[in-house]
This record gives structure tokens, C-alpha cells and sequence, in this order.
């Protein structure tokens, strides 16, 4: 039976350097394998500075998601400089992130996901189009196209909501160990609100609606691209200074069951990727990052995070199931609708947190960099769980590590030869047209990859795994 | 009537950049604009070790809108966050526009280019069932380019990708290219001065670089002695911790080593900046960040 091989290189419309192999027979995907084609080395980059510098260090990983890092890094460094925010620091730091997520998930469907769904017009960077089942109507397709305009509008400001408390972004400022920089005035939450008020307005009368409709018009693809089905978040956006109530609960999906989690039990395989083998199966805090390049078997930089040794995915989905507030299904439309109505839930929880502040309030914590220590830092990216691991030794950053939402999401195959997430919900899907995979195309955004936040990437140019088409 | 070049910088970095607000606004620059793109210069944007953030900030352009840029401005014809098609046909659109377009296009590089094992450390689409590195990509298109453009630290000097100790030997794009690129720095660079520096290439030209090959219409400023806090330092209030009133010198803020109008320019339509954030400025435009000027929350102990 005739196999065929495509490779797609790059993917575009996501964050990054990513390419897909897959395999297809019969019209339909039998292997999938995704790698990143990039390689910076940050962690290594990290080892002998100052560890307040990850601050702004580890935000340059990703542009899109730069406050989430921001805020991880806060709490890893807060965890391992035993200092607390005071409530305003806390509260600043959910408007910022918070505000970071509504443009990301406004950016990742209008921008990113969208042009697999709607035709641009004739003229570059929506030409060359793609070619798939487009099955919007003029009407709809026109809809679309001033939608992805205005858009591009909405996300400009919410970004300028960010200013008022982080200064600049991408890689805000005023994000530091012991607080923030900026202080809370009654001109800055008003001038903060307005323009919240504004993309209220087009999240839940343009945003929401717009994935609404799509799914009804795709309603098949919220029977395709379910991969494992077990979720995981570590949740965010403290609700208390204490951080035990959470806008976004901590906790997993397996075997349809909501359990605990526990951060001791997550490990990172790479019995697949170029490190030493003798690294695999270790927890990030104990974890190093010892390249292996060309090691044989091994196809990516990704190293392969587990939880209990199971794969898992994050994202909005993971973390709206989480709550309770969206179970219905896990697929291509699941992810964009749990996401749409994610973006309405915080935005309308930023209304009331900006009221929370209180001018006048101090913002920051003097702290000092100990000497030795170890810290941790869990919270939430637009793309899902994303943890910080450090250790400090002789007042410098000895360690540093750092497992994204994306590494879960699209990670190679584990110790145990199990495909990652993404390639799980590769596997099995039926394409009509192997030139034109539009419905593998719809299936990978729908994570809303981000490739270089994935730290350790695939060294390229070297074989990846033998081709055979028989 | 016909914007000059004179009133064109006067725009940009005269009266309107002390009034706080962004500066490419004014009408007859976007109409000067559409008539001299009627023929939508083709553009190719390339990332090599970068992080997307440039883009994001690119998008942050408010006048002209982000839109306007694309549907009247320019012809983006490659660029990997924006552009409909994937795969193969991404790989044929930069050699198509590479040849028809040849000595007309302009290539924008965002990130640094890794020349550690022959640049395999980043690679964008495959030629022959191989990888192609960035390395090659900016080799081969900087050659036929009209004009390059390196769009933030990244590119323009190799930036954290190259902090110590290196893995990958990044590079910036004019240590790459055997010609003189303009750097547009910082991390990521203001919108305007992206869009800025891209406008005064299609209406008029190279503009005025100084020795680090950055346009001086953004860069001459010394940000410390434009810097709202500058008469702090002057009657010697220093902030002792970060929060409180003073110049935030002590503290580690870069200022007096960064050369951007940041303080007169301000970010996000004039919303805020890095020390309007009462934060200290990390010289992130600057050839040396990071390594030379970490601690950012500090300095280096010979230094004190």
C-alpha cells in the first residue's frame, strides 16, 4: 500500500520556527512527528547571572506571552527570595497578564487560526491563498475580513492597557521580585477601564459570536483532533494574597476524572530528544539540560514533559474544564470556543480587579538575593501551564529551567514511545487532499503553538528519521 | 501637494514628539505614502533566533494602522506570522520575489542569524528534502535586496541569543552580509521607529545612519538627559529602592548609556514608557545588551 510522506516547513500563522512530517496511507494520518527548527539555548544563556535579571531574561523567550513569563518569574524568584507582593503587586500583575491574554487569544483566532477558514484578499501576505474546504458564505467571508481588521485594532489597545502598568510591550518592565515598579492612580485605572470597557465590547458582540458561527459551519471539526483527552493546568490569576483562591483552579483531567495536582510529579522525558539519556524521568527542579546532538532515535530538542509518566494538554481548554466552565467536547472547536469564552470570563474578572487597587498603597517589597536557594514558579500562559525551575547558588542562577505550555502540546514521543499531545491528535485524521492538508493545518493552530517559548528546540540539518515509502 | 523630506523629519522627531504622541499620524505623510507605494514595495520579513516580538510590536503601529500598512503601504510578501500559505509555498514565494523583484525588495530580518554548524540551529522550509538555515536565506536574499533592515537588538547585534556563553554563535545581520544594513534596535524597537525607518526608505531613501548604521532620526537622543527624572540626578535625589521618587541611577538604571527618544516619544500612543513605569530602563536598543549592561537592577561591582 502506497505511503505517502509530506513534510510542511514551515508551519506559519503560529509563534515560531515549527515543521511536521507526517506519514499518510489510505487518506488518512498513520504518524505524525512535529519539530521545532530553532535552537537559542536561553537556559544555558541563564547559568552565572544576577537572578533578578530572568525577570526580563526569560520574557525575551516569547513575544507574544512575554508577561506570563514575567509573572512566573516573579513567583520563582519571590519563592526562592521568601518575599511576598503586597495585594496592589498582585492585583497589577493579573491586569497585565490578564490583558495579555485577551490580545494573545484575539491575535491566535482573528490573525492566526482565522485565514484557515475565510479567504483574504488578492494581495500579499493573504496571497499565495491556501487551498481547502472554504465554506463561509460572501457574506460571512466579508464579516471575517472586517472582523481580522478590527482585530488587529482592539489587540493594539489592549496592549496600550498593559503600558499603563508594565510601562512597554512586548517585555514589559514593571514586573520585579517584591512587587512591581508602577504605582496604581485613580487616572491610570480609568484610563485602564475605558479601554477594558472597549474590548469587552468586541470579545463578547464580535469575538465569541465570530467562533460560534465557524463551529456551526465546521461542525465537523469538533469531532476531529481530540488527541488524549486528559488536561492538565496549574491554574492562575490569585484571587487572595495567600494565592490559595485562584481565578483558574489547579488540577488535571484523566480517564475522565478531575484529580489533584502535584508539580513533584511531573518529569521530562527525552529518550527522544538530543539529551543524555541518563537526564530522562527527571522532575525540572533536578532536571539539567545536557545537549546530545545526533543522538540516534532521537528527533527533537523538545524534551517530552509527563505527568505520572501520561501525556497531557494545556491551553484555555484544560483550564475551562478545570472550573467547570466548559465541558462539552475536546477537539478543534472545543479549543477555539473554551478560548473565546476564556477571554470573556477574565476580561469581565479584570473589570472588578481594577477596582481592587488602591492608590495610595505601597506596590513593592524591598528583597535580597540569598545566597543559596531553590524556587518555583506555576502559573498560566495564554497557551497553558507554564512552569519556572531555579536554583541559586553563590547569589547567581545555577539552574534554570523552564517547561512551557508548547512543550507539553507539542512534544516528541515520551520513554514509553508515546506520541506528544499535538501528534496523538494528528494520528487517525482523515485528509482529503495529501497536497493541501488543510484539515492538519486547522488541527495544529487550534493549540496555538509557540515555538520559541519551547526553549529547547531541534537542532535541524540532521536526519530526522528515515523516510520509507513503499 | 508633495510632503519634503524636511517636513517629513520635522514630523517625526519635531514639536509633535514633545507633545507625547506618536508621531507618523499626520495625514499627508500616509497620503504621500499611498502615492509613493502605488507600486507596493515588495517586502520580505525573515526570523531567524528571535522571539516574535518585534512582529508583535510592529503590529503596535498606530499611525499608520497596522492595516494600512499592509493593504496600502507595502507588499508583505513573506512573513512567518502573518502570511496565509505554509510550507513549500512560502519557500517559493521568497525566490519568486527574490527574482522578479530583484534590487527592488526590501528584506527585514528580525533575530539573529546562528552560524554555529553552518547555521543549522535555525532553519526555515527545505530545499531537496534538506533544511534550509537562516544563514543561507539572509546570505542569498541580502544579496539581491534593495535595502536590509535589521529589526531589533537581535538582529542588529546578535542580542541575547549571543549573551554568554554564546551556544549557538549568534550573530547580528551586518556581520553576516558583505553590505551595510540600517539596524533598528531595541527589544523590541518602538513601532515608529520600524515603520519610520521603512517610510523614509520608500519616500525618500537611505536616511541619515550614525556609526552603529542606525537611523539618527531615533537614535541621537541620549535617553538619561531627556529623561523626566534627569532633574533628580541633577540636585543628586536618588532613589534608594525601586518605587520610590528620584533618578533611578543607583538602582541600575541604564539611561546614561542608552541612546533612544524614548522619553520624548513614549510607547503605545504615548501611554507610558520604561521609567514612566517608574522601572529602570535595561538599554535593551543598546550594541551591548545584555551582557554589558547586566545587573539590570544594579552594577557591576568595578563599576560602583
Amino acid at each position: 500500500m502506497a505511503k505517502k510522506i509530506i513534510t510542511i516547513d514551515p508551519i506559519t500563522r503560529i509563534e515560531g520556527h515549527l515543521k511536521v512530517v507526517l506519514e499518510i496511507e489510505e487518506g488518512k494520518v498513520v504518524d505524525a512527528r512535529s519539530s521545532g527548527t530553532l535552537f537559542r539555548g536561553f537556559e544555558i544563556i541563564l547559568k552565572g547571572r544576577d537572578p533578578r535579571d530572568a525577570q526580563q531574561l526569560t520574557q525575551r523567550a516569547c513575544g507574544i506571552c512575554s508577561a506570563s513569563h514575567a509573572t512566573c518569574a516573579s513567583l520563582t524568584l519571590e519563592s526562592a527570595f521568601r518575599v511576598k507582593p503586597p495585594s496592589n503587586a498582585r492585583i497589577i500583575r493579573n491586569l497585565v497578564t490578564g490583558a495579555n491574554f485577551l490580545q494573545s487569544h484575539i491575535l491566535h483566532f482573528y490573525l492566526l487560526a482565522a485565514l484557515d477558514y475565510f479567504v483574504g484578499p488578492e494581495k500579499p501576505p493573504f496571497i499565495p491563498a491556501i487551498k481547502g474546504d472554504f465554506r463561509l458564505s460572501q457574506q460571512m467571508n466579508k464579516e471575517y475580513f472586517d472582523h481580522y481588521i478590527e482585530a488587529m485594532e482592539v489587540r493594539r489597545k489592549i496592549h496600550e492597557m498593559i503600558a499603563i502598568f508594565g510601562g512597554k510591550i512586548p517585555h514589559h518592565i514593571s514586573f520585579v521580585p517584591g512587587g512591581v515598579t508602577e504605582k496604581p492612580t485613580v487616572d491610570k485605572m480609568a484610563s485602564y477601564l475605558w479601554r477594558l470597557r472597549e474590548s469587552i465590547d468586541f470579545i463578547e458582540n464580535i469575538y465569541v459570536p465570530d467562533v460560534l458561527r465557524l463551529a456551526d459551519v465546521y461542525k465537523d471539526y469538533s469531532k476531529i483532533g481530540r488527541g488524549y483527552g486528559n488536561l492538565l493546568s496549574y491554574g492562575a490569576f490569585d484571587l487572595d494574597d495567600r494565592g490559595s483562591n485562584k481565578l483558574f483552579k489547579r488540577g488535571l483531567l484523566i480517564d475522565g476524572k478531575i484529580e489533584k495536582m502535584n508539580s513533584e510529579k511531573i518529569t521530562e522525558d527525552v529518550q527522544y530528544s538530543w539529551y543524555e539519556t541518563k537526564t530522562s524521568g527527571k522532575n525540572p527542579k533536578d532536571s539539567d539540560t545536557i545537549p546530545a546532538p545526533g543522538k540516534p532515535g532521537a528527533y527533537s530538542w523538545l524534551k517530552a514533559p509527563r505527568y505520572e509518566g501520561r501525556p497531557y494538554e494545556l491551553g484555555p481548554l484544560a483550564r475551562m474544564w478545570m472550573n467547570g466552565d466548559y465541558r462539552k467536547g475536546i477537539s478543534v472547536m472545543d479549543r477555539h470556543i473554551a478560548r473565546a469564552l476564556e477571554a470573556k470570563k477574565i476580561a469581565r474578572a479584570m473589570e472588578e480587579w481594577v477596582l481592587q487597587l488602591q492608590p495610595g498603597r505601597r506596590v513593592y517589597v524591598p528583597c535580597k538575593v540569598p545566597n543559596n536557594g531553590q524556587g518555583i514558579g506555576l502559573t498560566e500562559a495564554s497557551r497553558g501551564a507554564l512552569g519556572h525551575w531555579l536554583k541559586i547558588s553563590n547569589s547567581q542562577i545555577a539552574r534554570y529551567q523552564i517547561v512551557t505550555p508548547t512543550n507539553w502540546n507539542c512534544s516528541p514521543r515520551d520513554d514509553k514511545d508515546r506520541p506528544g499531545p499535538m501528534e496523538k491528535a494528528l494520528i487517525g485524521t482523515p485528509v482529503a487532499d495529501a497536497e493541501n492538508p488543510i484539515e492538519l493545518m486547522r488541527i495544529i493552530r487550534s493549540y496555538d503553538p509557540c515555538m520559541a517559548c519551547s526553549v529547547h528546540l531541534i537542532a535541524p540539518g540532521r536526519s530526522i528519521f528515515e523516510f520509507r515509502v513503499c | 501637494m508633495d510632503l519634503t523630506r524636511r517636513e517629513f523629519l520635522k514630523i517625526c522627531a519635531g514639536s509633535a514628539v514633545a507633545l507625547g504622541i506618536s508621531q507618523i499620524l499626520i495625514p499627508e505623510v500616509v497620503e504621500a505614502l499611498e502615492r509613493a507605494a502605488a507600486g507596493n514595495p515588495p517586502v520580505i520579513w525573515l526570523e531567524g533566533s528571535g522571539c516574535t516580538g518585534c512582529s508583535v510590536s510592529l503590529l503596535n503601529t498606530s499611525h499608520p494602522k497596522i492595516s494600512e500598512l499592509l493593504l496600502k503601504i507595502i507588499s508583505l510578501k513573506v512573513h512567518p506570522t502573518l502570511m496565509a500559505a505554509s510550507g513549500d509555498k512560502v519557500v517559493l514565494s521568497m525566490e519568486k520575489t527574490a527574482e522578479e523583484a530583484k534590487g527592488k525588495f526590501i528584506l527585514i530580518v528580525e533575530g539573529s542569524i546562528p552560524v554555529a554548524e553552518n547555521g543549522t540551529y535555525a532553519t526555515l522550509g527545505e530545499k531537496n528534502g534538506k533544511p534550509v538555515s537562516l544563514l543561507e536565506w539572509t546570505k542569498k536574499l541580502g544579496e539581491k535586496a534593495k535595502y536590509v533592515i535589521a529589526v531589533g537588538t537581535c538582529a542588529s547585534y546578535g542580542g541575547i541569543p549571543a549573551g554568554a556563553p554564546d551556544p549557538t554563535g549568534a550573530k547580528g545581520v551586518g556581520e553576516i552580509l558583505g553590505r551595510k544594513v540600517i539596524n533598528v534596535p531595541g527589544c523590541p524597537p518602538h513601532p515608529d521607529w520600524v515603520v519610520g525607518t521603512l517610510v523614509h526608505l520608500i519616500l525618500y531613501g537611505l536616511p541619515k545612519l550614525d556609526e552603529n548604521r542606525r537611523p539618527t532620526l531615533f537614535y541621537r537622543f541620549l535617553l538619561h538627559e531627556n529623561c523626566p527624572n534627569y532633574s533628580f540626578y541633577i540636585h543628586q535625589k536618588f532613589a534608594q529602592n525601586l518605587s520610590e521618587e528620584g533618578c533611578l541611577v543607583k538602582l541600575g538604571c541604564k539611561g546614561p548609556l542608552t541612546y533612544a527618544d524614548c522619553p520624548l516619544r513614549r510607547w503605545h500612543n504615548g501611554v507610558n514608557w520604561c521609567i514612566g513605569a517608574s522601572a529602570p530602563c535595561i538599554g535593551c536598543v543598546q550594541m551591548e545588551f545584555p551582557d554589558g549592561l547586566s545587573p539590570f537592577y544594579g552594577w557591576p561591582e568595578k563599576k560602583r
